[in-house]
Order: structure tokens, then sequence, then C-alpha cells
């Protein structure tokens, strides 16, 4: 039974106390900040086989707590919320309860993979932060992230013709998370670029929008791909119920 | 010399354009020879591997297949570092595991695509040209020079990162190393550019995330150009199609939505090489660039 270190700075558990004798020992001063006590039971003991199972997460198991993940994460020196050491220590107590109070940043690692680099036990955070955001998406604990969505209309592209085509992904993406494409900046970055460009060049960017560029020899390769994956996402969730019916 | 095909992946094609014209022009002028890879495929980018990492592992395994299976090269070059490190990356793991090995050729027999066997190599522009060339042979090449133009070279992540799949990098003397990288650096200071003390060389400018989390990406970036600007470069110098089409948007949103005013010139490595090679700015493509930069290279008496 481990007492969790953020619990024990929640502000509703505080005890603060102007003056505080214990057992016959005035302690007031010294020691009138007192914790509740917590006792967590809530433990989920096969919630890190279950990460596992997500692309990514396979390596989570070799933690040893060092923190140099979180010491070199480019997104933690943004927010120290963000905290990829932290929710590695709750994969593995299987504290779900805790990891879903973050639930909202854990998508926005940048995946620069400075942590990778670093980890001297490979355990590959930078994956793992990916496994734990498709895990809450799978459980309904978040929507879709806009990342996710990104990622998904790009797949959709390369699976149909081997290749992407930047002005469709950003145009599809936009549409997909309700967004205007006229932004300010966007329009004015979009200005900016076409203020010195030949004529050639923006009907070369004309043909490129509507002749999709295309792998000629892509064939079956997509739908091969396609059904790959779809049988590896299938088994992977039947591994998941297995280990949920098993406990 | 090795024999090399160059892949441009979706991002030279798209808006890493000027990258795409700037590589050609510049490695034509240097008597170096490359050709296309044939048909290619997307690499997979960022995205594709949080769809299901075999993905990504398979996509760039069939690049690296066409060029020593189809066409009988050594190796394949990228000037993109979000391909580069997928092409690596899939080395990697179809080096160090059979089962990824056997899972990749049994998707390739099944898709009628050419079957990656192991036998080709992976190189960043910027390792082919130290390869073959060297600051050396770049000097020997020169018609004019870079004038002393301070410049902050920044290679991103993903051309140092994670390390475990470059074995080439940091060997020691001569080869580049991954918390230090120096190449670019190398090759530059040979055109006569003044690199200046970058300590974000290898930051990460929130590329993954340029749309679904534009605060973030606004906010990384605009650590690099400030950075630059204390370093006391004019110019920073870019290897990555993304990374640089990430500087150049939000500078202009950190200009546009919270008035942040940034005088850093971002080109691309290849452009200042090129300049200092003679070729026209047109040649490079500058004019296609965000960030305006012909006065100052006017100014700087490097184009007339
Ligand atoms: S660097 Fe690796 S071993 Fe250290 S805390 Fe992070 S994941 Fe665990
Ligand atoms: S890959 Fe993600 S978790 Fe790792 S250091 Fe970068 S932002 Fe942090």
């Amino acid at each position: 039974m481990a007492i969790h270190e953020k619990s024990l700075i929640e502000s509703d558990r505080i005890m603060e106390h102007e003056s505080l004798v214990v057992d016959g020992v005035d302690v007031s001063g010294h020691w009138n900040t007192m914790i509740k006590p917590r006792y967590i039971a809530d433990y989920d003991d096969d919630f890190e086989k279950i990460i596992q199972s997500y692309g990514g997460g396979e390596n989570v198991h070799r933690c040893w707590q060092c923190g140099s993940c979180t010491n070199s994460c480019t997104v933690y020196a943004l927010n120290t919320d963000f905290n990829p050491r932290y929710w590695i220590y709750l994969t593995r107590l299987g504290l779900k309860e805790e990891l879903i109070k973050d639930k909202d940043i854990i998508w926005q690692c940048v995946s620069c993979n400075k942590c990778t680099s670093i980890c001297p036990k490979d355990v590959r955070p930078e994956g793992v932060m990916k496994a734990l955001a498709h895990w809450l998406e799978d459980e309904g604990h978040t929507e879709t992230s806009p990342s996710h969505v990104f990622d998904d209309e790009f797949w959709a592209q390369v699976e149909k013709t081997g290749r992407i085509e930047d002005a469709h992904v950003i145009m599809n993406f936009f549409k997909k998370t309700k967004q205007p494409l006229l932004q300010p900046w966007l329009t004015a970055f979009t200005t900016r670029m076409i203020k010195h460009l030949p004529f050639a060049h923006l009907i070369r960017m004309g043909l490129n929008f509507v002749f999709t560029p295309r792998t000629k020899s892509w064939g079956r390769t997509g739908k091969v791909l396609r059904d790959y994956v779809e049988g590896e996402k299938v088994a992977a969730r039947q591994r998941r119920q297995q280990i949920k019916e098993a406990a | 010399m090795a024999k090399v095909a160059y892949y441009p992946g979706c991002a030279l094609e798209g808006s890493g354009g000027p990258y795409d014209r700037s590589t050609r022009a510049l490695v034509k002028a240097l008597g170096l020879e490359m050709v296309n890879l044939r048909d290619y495929s997307c690499c997979g980018a960022m995205e594709v591997k949080n769809v299901h990492p075999m993905l990504q592992t398979y996509l760039s395994a069939r690049n690296l297949a066409i060029a020593s299976e189809q066409m009988g090269l050594d190796a394949v070059m990228a000037p993109c570092n979000g391909c580069y490190h997928n092409l690596k990356k899939a080395e990697f793991e179809l080096a160090t595991s059979d089962k990824a090995m056997q899972t990749v050729q049994e998707l390739a027999q099944k898709a009628d695509d050419p079957v990656y066997k192991g036998d080709v190599r992976t190189l960043h522009l910027l390792e082919w040209l130290m390869e073959e060339l060297g600051p050396e042979g770049i000097k020997q090449r020169l018609t004019k020079s870079l004038n002393g133009i301070k410049i902050a070279n920044y290679y991103g992540c993903m051309y140092t990162r994670p390390r475990q799949i470059f074995p080439e990098k940091d060997q020691g003397p001569g080869s580049e190393s991954s918390y230090q990288p120096h190449f670019m650096d190398d090759l530059l200071a040979a055109s006569g550019a003044v690199n200046v003390d970058y300590p974000l060389k290898t930051a990460c400018c929130g590329g993954a995330h340029t749309l679904s989390d534009a605060d973030t990406s606004t906010q990384l970036v605009l650590n690099l150009l400030q950075s630059a600007e204390d370093s006391g470069a004019e110019v920073i110098a870019t290897e990555c199609p993304t990374c640089h089409s990430g500087l150049e948007m939000h500078q202009v949103r950190a200009e546009k939505e919270f008035g942040i005013k940034t005088q850093v010139k971002v080109l691309y490595f290849t452009q200042l090489l090129g300049l200092a090679m003679g070729l026209s700015p047109r040649k490079l493509g500058i004019h296609e660039n965000v960030s305006d930069s012909i006065d100052f290279l006017k100014e700087k008496g490097i184009i007339g």
C-alpha cells in the first residue's frame, strides 16, 4: 500500500494548525502542517500489461524511475504538470485514477525523442506517451485528440495513394476538427508565401492539389497494410479483453 | 563514390519545394551524382507510426528496398530529417529484430513490393556532403563567400534522436555528434559564414503539433528564434522542411497574434551553400521562402 506522492500535497488533504500538541509535545511552528493519511486500494495490477498491448508501450516495465525522461522533456519545460516519469510510475503501479487526472495533457508530447534518447533502460517513453493517449481515448476518458485526428487523416491518404499532399491534409484536418481554415495567422502566412512566387510555381502547386501525387506501383500495398494493422489491432483488443476477464 | 538514390519524400515535393530545388542545384554544382528514387512512397512522417509502428517500418523498408533491389544502389540520401529518421529507424528495427524483418518481408511478398534485405544504408544530405567533399572539398569549389554572416545552425530533433538508431554518430573525431552536431557548422564555416554559439541546436520546434497544438509549437519556435537572436545570429540555417516551415509559420503567428516580432532570417543550409557556389537566389528557391531574406543578402553583398 504505497502512499502516492501527489496525493500527499493535494490541497484538501493538508491540515494546518496554529498551534499543535502531539502526545504532550508542543510542535507548534515546526510540525504544525499535517497531511491527512490516505490509503489507496484501487490498483489495477494488470494495467501495465494493458498499456504494453498498445504500439510503443511494450517496454514500460523496464523503468527504474531515474527521472531522466522528465528532466530532459521538451513539454515539461513548458508545463511541469507534463511528467512522463510520473505517468510511467502510475502505469506500473496500476493507479489509473491518478493518471486520468492528467488526461488532457498527455497527448501533447511533441515526439522530440529526448526521453527515448536519454533513457538508460530503453523504455522508449515517447512510445509510452502515445500508448497512454490511445488508451485514454479507447476507454472514453478523452475525446480523440486533434493530434490523433491529424495522424488518422495522414495515414488515410498514404493508404490510398502511397503519398500525401500537404494542402489536402491541412484542409481535411481543419474540417474534421471543426476549425475555420481562414485563421488570421494562416492567411498572413499564405499571403507571404505566395507574394514572391513565380506564376509557374503557383500553377504547379495548384496541379499538385488537383492531381494528388500518387505512387504508381502502390498497387495492393495500402490494402495489405490496412489488413495487417486491423488484424494486429483486433489481436491487441482480444489480449486486453483476456487480461480484463482473468482479473 | 557511393551510388546514391535521392529520396525527396512528400515534404520536399510540397511545402519544402525550395529545399528540393536548392538541393538539386547544389548537388549538380558540386559535381556529385544522384538518381531519383523510383516511384517512392511516403516514409510515414511523424504521424503514421502513431497509427501502428509497423506501418512506418514497412513504408521506410519499402523505399530502401526499391533502391537496393530494383535500382542496384548502395545508399538512399534524404535531405529531410523526418525521412532520414524514419529510414534509419527502420534499418535499426530490422537489423535488431528478426520478427520485424520477417513481418516486413512477408508483407512485401503479399503486396508484390520489392523485398528488403538490409544491404543498403541511409544518408542525410549533410552526411553525404561531408563524406564526399568535406569542408576542404567545399572550399575548393567556392566562387563566392558568405561574407561573414552570422549563422545559428539548427539541426532539430530527428537528425540526432534517438541516438540509438545512428550507430555511426558519436564515433570520435570526424564523426557526427548526436549531442553537439557540427556537420552543418563545418560546411557553412568553409563557405565563409561565422557560426554563432547556438545552445538550442537540437531543441524541438514542436513540428509534430504545428497545427494540432499551435500554442506549444509557437512557444517552442519563439524560444528558437529568440535564442538565435540572443546568440547574435542574423540567420537560422535549417536542414529539415518540417523545422523550416514550422519556424516560418510560427514566426508569422507570433507576430500576428502576439505582436512578438523577431528579425532573424530562416534559410535552408543548401540555399546558403548554393549562394557561396555562385548560384542565383531564384535557382535556390530563396524567393519561395516565407522569411524574406533578399534585402538582407543584398546588404551583405552576397547577391547583386
Ligand atoms: S528515463 Fe527511462 S528509466 Fe528513467 S524514469 Fe524515464 S522511463 Fe524510467
Ligand atoms: S518525446 Fe514527448 S515525452 Fe519525450 S521528451 Fe519529447 S515531449 Fe517529452
